[in-house]
Order: C-alpha cells, then structure tokens, then sequence
C-alpha cells in the first residue's frame, strides 16, 4: 500500500489522462475535458504535496521517490496547471480534437514527471519519450486556414529533429553500457568512475547529452526552435516552452552525475555550447518581428545560461539551474499567457501588436512587464535571483570569463526585452478594443506576477528547499560541495 | 564565515531605514486602491511628507562623532547564497536620504496639474522610485543594493516614457539601456568579490588588501556602471534626452537624487573597496572630470533649450563632484558631497522653475521666456537666486562645496585647476544669460500678457529650496559635522594597504 502511495502523484495524472482520453471519444465534452484537466492537474499537486516527504524505491530500484525527485514533481505539475489554464479556450485548435489535445498534455506531462525518479537508463528514456510524442502530435494540431500552414512544417521538423537527437542519444548511451554493463544509473555511475576520462567514456556522456540539448534548444541543437514557436499555436508553444526544458535540466543532472567531478573536457564543452547559445539566442532575437519567434530565440539564450550552472558541476550550480529553468518557464508562460489573449483568433502575434496594451488591459500590461523584465533579468523579479545563481556558481567554480560573457548578454537581451516594453506601454494603440478577462484568466495572471515576483523576492525557500534535497539524495557525485 | 567587523550598532531586526524604505512601498499598495485623481494627489503629498518628517530622525538620530555605520539592520535574507538584507547608514548616505526624502514631496507637488492623465500610474511609479532610492542610499549588502539600483530603473523609464516629451520613448529606451549595460559588469565584479571576500557584506568587502591586478578589474567594472550614472564624459548622452523629454517631477529626481548615485558608488565601493586601483586611476579620472566641467559649461553655453541647458550645467556641475572625490583629499571628499546635496537643491530648484515655465508657455525655448521677469516678478526673484548659486556665487551653497572641491584639487595638482577655471567661468556665463534673458528680455519680448505669476502652491514648492541654497550657503558647519568622521575613516580605508606613492 505504500508503494501504491508513492506513486500516488503519477497515478492521479494517469488516471486523469484516461478520463480524458474516455471524454475524447465522444463529442462536444470540450468544456467538461477542460475541467477533468484541470482536476487532475490540481488533484496531482495536492497528491505530490501528500507525498512530498516519501522516500522509496521501487520496481528494482529502477523509479526512485526521493526528495529531488518529489520538488521537480511539485514544479512540473505547477507548470502543468498554468498550462490548463492558458489553454482555457484553444482557439486555434480544431473544435473536434480539443479533447484529444488535453489528454496530450497530460500525458506529456506524466511523460516528465516519470522522468524525475527514472533511475534506470531505460526507464528513463521510455519516460522522456513518453512526454516528448505528444508534443510532436500537438504541434500538429493547429488549426488549418488561408496562409496557415506552417504547422505541418514544424511539426515534421519538431519529430525529425527530435527523433535524430535521440539516436544520438541512445547511441551514446549504448556507449556507456557497453563500458559499465548495466543500466541503473547508480551502478553505472560508480562503474564509470575510474574510467571517466577516457575518450570513449566522454564520448558516450557527450552523445547522450545531445538528446536533451534539443529540448533544451541549446544551440548546435536549436534549429528547430523559432519555426516551431512560429508554426505551432499559442498554448502548444507554451508547453514547449516550458515542460520539456524542465525535464531536459532534471536528465541532464542525472547524466552528469555520470561524469568525472575533476574533468576537463565536459565543463569546456558545456561552456562552449552556453556561450554560442547565449550569443547566438540574443543577437537574432533582437531582429524579430513575430513575438513568439523571438521568445524562440531568446529561450535559445536562456538555455545558454541554464547551462552556467551544469558548467559548475558541482551541487549549487545544478541547484541554480533547477531554480533558473522553473523561473523560466513562469516568466515564459506569463509572456505565452499575454500572447494568447492578445492573439486575434489565435493568429501570430507581431511584437508591435502588442500596441496600446496598457489600455487595452492594465492586468495583462502587468503580467507581460512583470515577465519581459523577469526574462531580462531586472531585479526584484525572479530571472535575477537565478541569474545571479548561476553566475556565482559558474564563478565559484573558476568560470569567470563565462559569466563575463553571460552577463554581457544579459545586457544585449534587455534591447530587444525593451522593443517589447515599448509596444506594450509607450506605444500608442492601433487597436484600442479593451481585452475582456475572465475569472480564471485573471486568477491565473496574478498567481504568475505574484509567483515571479516572490520567486525574485524570496528565492530562499526554493534554492534552500532544492539543495536540501540534492544532498539528502545524495547527488553529491560531482565531487566536492562548494563551500557557500 | 560571517565575521562581523565593528560596523557600530549591532541592531538586529527592523528600525527606521526599513521604515523609510517600505513606507512609500505601502503607501503605494493602499494608492493602488484609492480612486480619484485629487485623493491620489493628495494621499501621495502627505505620505511623501509624512516620510519626509519621519527621516528627520536620521539627522538627530545619527551620532556623528561615531565612526563606522550606524542604525545597522541585519537579517539572513537568501541563506543559500549567503545574501542579507542588511542596512545602515554613515555621514555621507544619511544626507542623500534626507535629500531624496526631502525632494519626493516636492515632485508630488509640482506634478499637481503637470501630470494630468494616468495619475495613479504616475504616483506609483514616484512612490517605487522612492522606496528604490532610499534603499540604495541604506544597503550594507551588495545584492541588495544591486536589487535597489536596477529596481529603480523600470518606474524611471515608465516615467519618462509615459509622461515626457515628443522623444520621450527614445529617451526612455536610451536611459534603460545605458544603465543597464553598466550594470553588467557590476554584477560580476560583485560575484568576483563575493568569492574573495567570502560574503556579500559591504563593510566586510572594505579595506580588504585585494590583489592588484583584481582591484582594477573591479575597479573599472564599478567605474563603468558608476561613470554612466553620474554620468561623466563620455558617457553622457543618455542626460541630455532623458532631462528634456522627463516630466517636471522625473527631472527633478533624475537630477537631485539618481546622479548622486554614481558618486555614491565612487565613495562607498570604489575607494574603500578597490583603493589600490583608485588611487592608481585617480589622476586620470580627475582629468577627465576636468573635462566634463568644461564640457558641461561650453555645452550649456550653447542651448537654447532651457532644460537642455540645466542637463548639460549638471554634467559641470557632477565633474566637480568627481575632481573632489578622486582628489583623494579631506577637502575634496567633502567638498564633492557638498556638491553632491547642493546639485541636489540647485538643479533641482532650476527644473522646477523652467518646468513652471513650460506649463505656462509650453515651451522651453529660451527666446519664447524672454522679459517674463516683467509678469512673473516671484518666479523672476527664485530663478535670480538659484542661478547664482548654479555659478556657485558666494553665500550660496555651490560656493562652499566648489570652493573645497578646488582646494582639495589644488593640493594635488594646481595645473589642473589652472584648466578648470574657465569651467567656473562659462557656468556665470550660462546661468547669467539664461537669467537675463527670462528675467528681463530684451527689446523685442513676446507677448506675455496674460500670464500668472507664481501661485501659491508653486511658491511653497520652490520656498524650502531657497531657504537650503542660502541656508547651507552662509552655514554649512551642520552638514560637514555630519559627515566629518565618515570621511576621515573613508580616507584612512584609501590609504590602507599597497604602499603605493601618491602619483603627483
């Protein structure tokens, strides 16, 4: 009973996607689809809450219930409840498949939150996979029109790029059971351990990084991210945006615990890559015009800082990176928010649509400032607490010309973060119909200003709550804790 | 880790500076309930006022026999990153918070019919701004004091980009950016002195024997943010556009309180922090105040906007205030926050009188105010005085920080005076001839008949500057008492340290 009761969180997602996928089957349930999301959305935080103090191993040690494990879950299924509510009214989704696209969600959803107590290569490449697909359908679930076809487009890009990164990935990952002979990621990180430095062991945690850096979207791996921001619809972008880049940081640590402590060779890749995501994120966001194409671009760059806190290798630099991607998505999602709403029939947003928006909506005004500032790092709100994060531990641990160019790029980013600004509240309005908000759009822009601005304020908790939990799961494997 | 030095009163828990920080924070959230116009104005006049009486304490509360800060507040803040939200003041920071706290009722004042539309977006930006201002003037942490600096930024540009001029989203946009990327580098300098200092403290960081080579790096970065704020040569082109399309009430800020920060930062980081590379830079960065006077002045020679000529008489007036920082000397220091608190007042009480104008003629075209002296005897009585102590004429303010900021230059280097003599000259020039124009015109004004002179409301406004421009002018003992020890300690942390000569 016990064990049923540490499963209790994914359980509930399930069993809520099974609901869904029932109501999918017949027709005109869109209303009733969108409460049962809702539900379980809710009905799971409150259950990864009951068992936010479970610690146990199941199915042969391969889906570990540690404290690590049961905050990502907290953070995912949060994500996932702003997700329900920015995806109140789907706009730009066929009427007839809605239901189908909530029980994507979902289950992409159960998909992540798997993936944060795998501790089982293959266990956890079933998990990642399971909430990668039913992003590659969900892109695809745009509405067709006149001059709206580009969802096909990315959609196609989105799987194959995907499917080619993670055969890199499994290529890599054969790799490392050839070496070690076995697929629990705890015998084979001890197993790797004398031998961390040979090429073809760096190789191997090279390869199977790739998978993640694709949806991480950290650059050689981005080349789909502005086309499928662009292609896909507002709420589906959203998940994109935000899901998987979560679940990216989670599998990554755990692939990293894999790597030597004292090696060179990963911290100087993972440098690089940061450096050339950050530079090239910033420098083509800047000659956006489409909102959410330029939102692509810069969540290219955040995905380059993200990786400052991996550079460190150490516990407070994965802890940073936990903290930074969660505040990324909420600022994130509070942009996608403002987007969906402003959107003319679910059509692309221009960045000078935005115009005169402080008229049209004070609140959702509010909402995009509160998040364009926070992408931009301007303290108080949330984006600085984990630049500044990241950038100690990167510095902490010798990376003072990384953070050097990061913080330079911070500075580039606030341009184009302006441009947004400058529509939104000096620009004077073309359109000046007032934007009519709904009880539950209105709750859901407060909770994410309050969220942003108190994860800015007071990100003790959370940053103290994450290295807690990181040291009482012992992922300690990288070697000496930085004093802090 | 957390050594504590003797940094005075080890007082624990809130106190005064959390009050005068968080006050206009409340203020603005029950202003965010009220609804009217007047009732905004007003609730915004008397809890400016309110906070203004309130930081009264600071003055009488302050000891300033007592070296070190006082009044501290400490409390962990984020444990993780070992960042405290930790307060306290010392001579220098207790007079900028009475300025800034001093000037916030006046901006609510002359902002009473200036700012017509969107008032309650615009009292809340002023009260943030405030909260954000007093903050950076308090914190002994260096996060903290990072929040307060950036945090200011976001109401400063909606200021001026909401409410300004025609090119005010230009001008909004430049000063963000600008600003912003000065503060890069801060951010990483101040992660680089957390791993060498072991904490974010500020008293902790200070007198520390760095090692050179570091001390510059920090140096510069600091010098970069600072410089851009103050702003020196060349950094200057953001002031021009953001003066001139700013509302009365943001000039007004901008000048009395937001510059000051950049020669704050110089005093309380750069020298006590870094006094290896200040002392090494010195020479040069006291040259290039030279050149900021004189530029400021023949640049100001120039205008014919009035606004623009105030900006540019700021960037005259702030060389002065980095010559006596960085002069290294007792005089200097001291005289460079005289400077400081009078730049405050002076130009603050010039925006306000050309801002008065402009409601009236909308305009700030020179030759448009000219002979105005002829309808406006009040307003022509205030612009006489505060010109005069714009050119620092004797028995105004400027005269005593000027004077000390040349004497403490001309103990290190009298050549350099020698060139920052015409600088003194060009500011009588500008002032005199923007006051004989206004005041007095000449033979062919332009029609000013129907146009009031000084209401009431508007002479209460510009009634407590003069008082200050004449009051420090014949007895400025009170301030430099105030901050006396603060500076000898600042110059004993300068000269702690690498023995390096004093280049002459």
């Amino acid at each position: 009973m016990t064990t049923l009761f540490a499963f209790f969180p994914e359980l509930v997602l399930v069993l809520g996607g099974l609901g869904l996928f029932t109501l999918s089957l017949g027709k005109g349930n869109d209303r009733a689809g969108w409460w049962v999301a809702l539900g379980t959305a809710l009905a799971a935080w409150l259950a990864g809450w009951a068992t936010l103090e479970v610690r146990e191993t199941l199915f042969d040690g391969a889906y570990r219930i540690d404290g690590f494990s049961q905050v990502l879950k907290l953070i995912l299924i949060g994500v996932l409840i702003v997700l329900v509510l920015v995806g109140g009214d789907l706009k730009d989704v066929r009427e007839d498949i809605r239901g189908e696209y909530r029980f994507l969600l979902v289950m992409s959803a159960v998909g992540f939150v798997l993936v944060t107590s795998c501790m089982d290569v293959l266990a956890l490449v079933v998990s990642l996979e399971l909430g990668s697909f039913p992003l590659y359908l969900a892109v695809a679930t745009r509405r067709e029109r006149v001059d709206q076809r580009s969802q096909m487009e990315s959609a196609i890009k989105y799987v194959m790029f995907g499917v080619a990164a993670n055969a890199i990935m499994l290529f890599g990952l054969g790799y490392l059971y050839g070496l070690t002979g076995t697929t629990s990621l705890p015998v084979m990180a001890e197993r790797l351990r004398p031998i961390a430095g040979t090429p073809m062991a760096l190789a191997g945690i090279g390869m199977a990084l790739v998978g993640l850096f694709y949806k991480l979207a950290v650059l050689p791996f981005q080349f789909w991210t502005p086309d499928v921001y662009e292609g896909a619809s507002h709420e589906t972008t959203g998940v994109i945006a935000s899901l998987p880049k979560v679940g990216a940081v989670v599998v990554i640590i755990r692939w990293l615990a894999l790597a030597s402590p004292d090696g060179r060779s990963i911290p100087w890749l993972l440098g690089v890559l940061a450096a050339g995501s950050m530079l090239y994120g910033n420098l083509i966001a800047m000659a956006q015009r489409d909102f959410k194409r330029m939102l692509g671009f810069s969540g290219i760059a955040h995905a380059g800082y993200a990786m400052l806190g991996f550079v460190a290798l150490d516990q407070a630099g994965s802890a940073a990176s936990v903290f930074y991607i969660t505040s990324y998505a909420l600022m994130v999602l509070a942009c996608f928010t403002v987007i969906s709403l402003v959107s003319d029939d679910g059509l692309n947003v221009p960045i000078t649509g935005l115009a005169g928006l402080h008229r049209r909506s004070p609140l959702l005004a509010a909402t995009l400032l509160v998040g364009v500032f926070g992408l931009a790092g301007v303290p108080p709100f949330a984006g600085f607490m984990g630049k500044l994060a990241l950038f100690t531990a990167a510095f902490e641990r010798g990376h003072g010309w990384l953070v050097v160019i990061a913080v330079i790029n911070a500075a580039i980013a606030v341009y184009y973060y302006l441009g947004v600004i400058r529509e939104a509240f000096l620009g004077d309005a073309v359109v000046v119909t007032p934007i009519r908000l709904n009880f539950e759009t209105r709750v859901l822009c407060v909770g994410l200003i309050g969220a942003i601005v108190l994860l800015g304020v007071m990100p003790g908790r959370l940053l103290d709550a994450l290295a807690a939990v990181m040291s009482a799961s012992g992922m300690t494997a990288f070697g000496p804790v930085a004093a802090s | 880790m957390n050594h504590v030095m003797p940094t005075g009163n080890p007082a624990e828990g809130f106190g005064l500076l959390s009050v005068l920080i968080f006050a206009p924070l409340a203020a603005a959230a029950v202003a965010a309930c009220l609804r009217g116009d007047t009732a905004l104005r007003w609730w915004t006049l008397i809890s400016t006022t309110a906070i203004g009486v309130v930081s009264v304490g600071l003055w009488t509360g302050y000891e300033p026999a007592r070296a070190g800060f006082q009044m501290v507040e400490r409390m962990p803040w984020v444990r993780s990153l070992g960042i405290e939200y930790r307060l306290g003041v010392d001579g220098i920071s207790v007079l900028l918070i009475l300025l800034t706290t001093g000037l916030a009722p006046l901006c609510v004042l002359a902002s009473w019919k200036y700012i017509g539309v969107r008032v309650k977006e615009f009292m809340l930006c002023l009260l943030v701004m405030e909260t954000a201002m007093v903050g950076v003037f308090c914190a002994l942490d260096f996060v903290l004091f990072f929040v307060f600096w950036e945090a200011m930024l976001i109401p400063m540009s909606l200021m001026i980009g909401v409410w300004g001029g025609p090119r005010r989203v230009y001008a909004a946009l430049k000063f963000f950016v600008y600003t912003m990327a000065g503060s890069a580098l801060m951010l990483a300098a101040i992660i680089a002195l957390r791993l060498k200092a072991g904490t974010f403290g500020i008293p902790e960081m200070m007198g520390r024997d760095l090692p050179a080579e570091f001390q510059c790096w920090v140096f510069g970065a600091f010098l970069l943010s600072f410089a851009i704020k103050v702003p020196m040569v060349p950094f200057h082109t953001w002031l021009p556009a953001a003066h001139v399309e700013a509302p009365t009430a943001g000039s007004v800020l901008l000048a009395g309180v937001l510059l000051k920060m950049g020669t704050y930062g110089f005093l309380r980081f750069s020298l006590p922090i870094t006094p290896y590379a200040a002392r090494l830079f010195a020479p040069w960065l006291m040259g290039v105040s030279v050149v900021a006077i004189l530029y400021g002045g023949m640049a100001a020679l120039a205008q014919t906007d009035m606004k623009k000529l105030v900006a540019y008489s700021s960037v005259s007036h702030m060389g002065f205030a980095t010559l006596g920082i960085f002069s290294l000397t007792k005089d200097g220091i001291e005289g460079a926050t005289l400077v400081m608190i009078n730049h405050g007042v002076t130009t603050g009480a010039l925006f306000l009188v050309v801002g008065m104008l402009y409601e009236r003629l909308h305009s700030r075209e020179l030759d448009r105010a000219a002979g105005l002296g002829r309808v406006m005897p009040w307003m022509a009585g205030f612009l006489g005085v505060f010109c005069l102590s714009s050119m620092a004429f004797p028995g105004t303010n400027s005269f005593v920080g000027e004077f000390l900021v040349m004497a403490g230059g001309f103990a290190i280097s009298p050549i350099l005076m020698v060139f920052a003599v015409p600088g003194v000259v060009a500011a009588a020039a500008y002032n005199l001839r923007m006051l004989q124009r206004v005041a007095y015109g000449g033979t062919a004004n332009p029609d000013h008949s129907g146009i009031p002179d000084l209401g009431a409301r508007e002479i209460l406004i510009l009634l407590p500057l003069l008082v200050l421009v004449i009051g420090i002018g014949l007895h400025p003992a009170p301030l430099v008492t105030l901050m006396h020890t603060s500076v000898e300690q600042l110059l004993g942390q300068v000269r702690l340290g690498t023995a390096v000569t004093l280049v002459p």
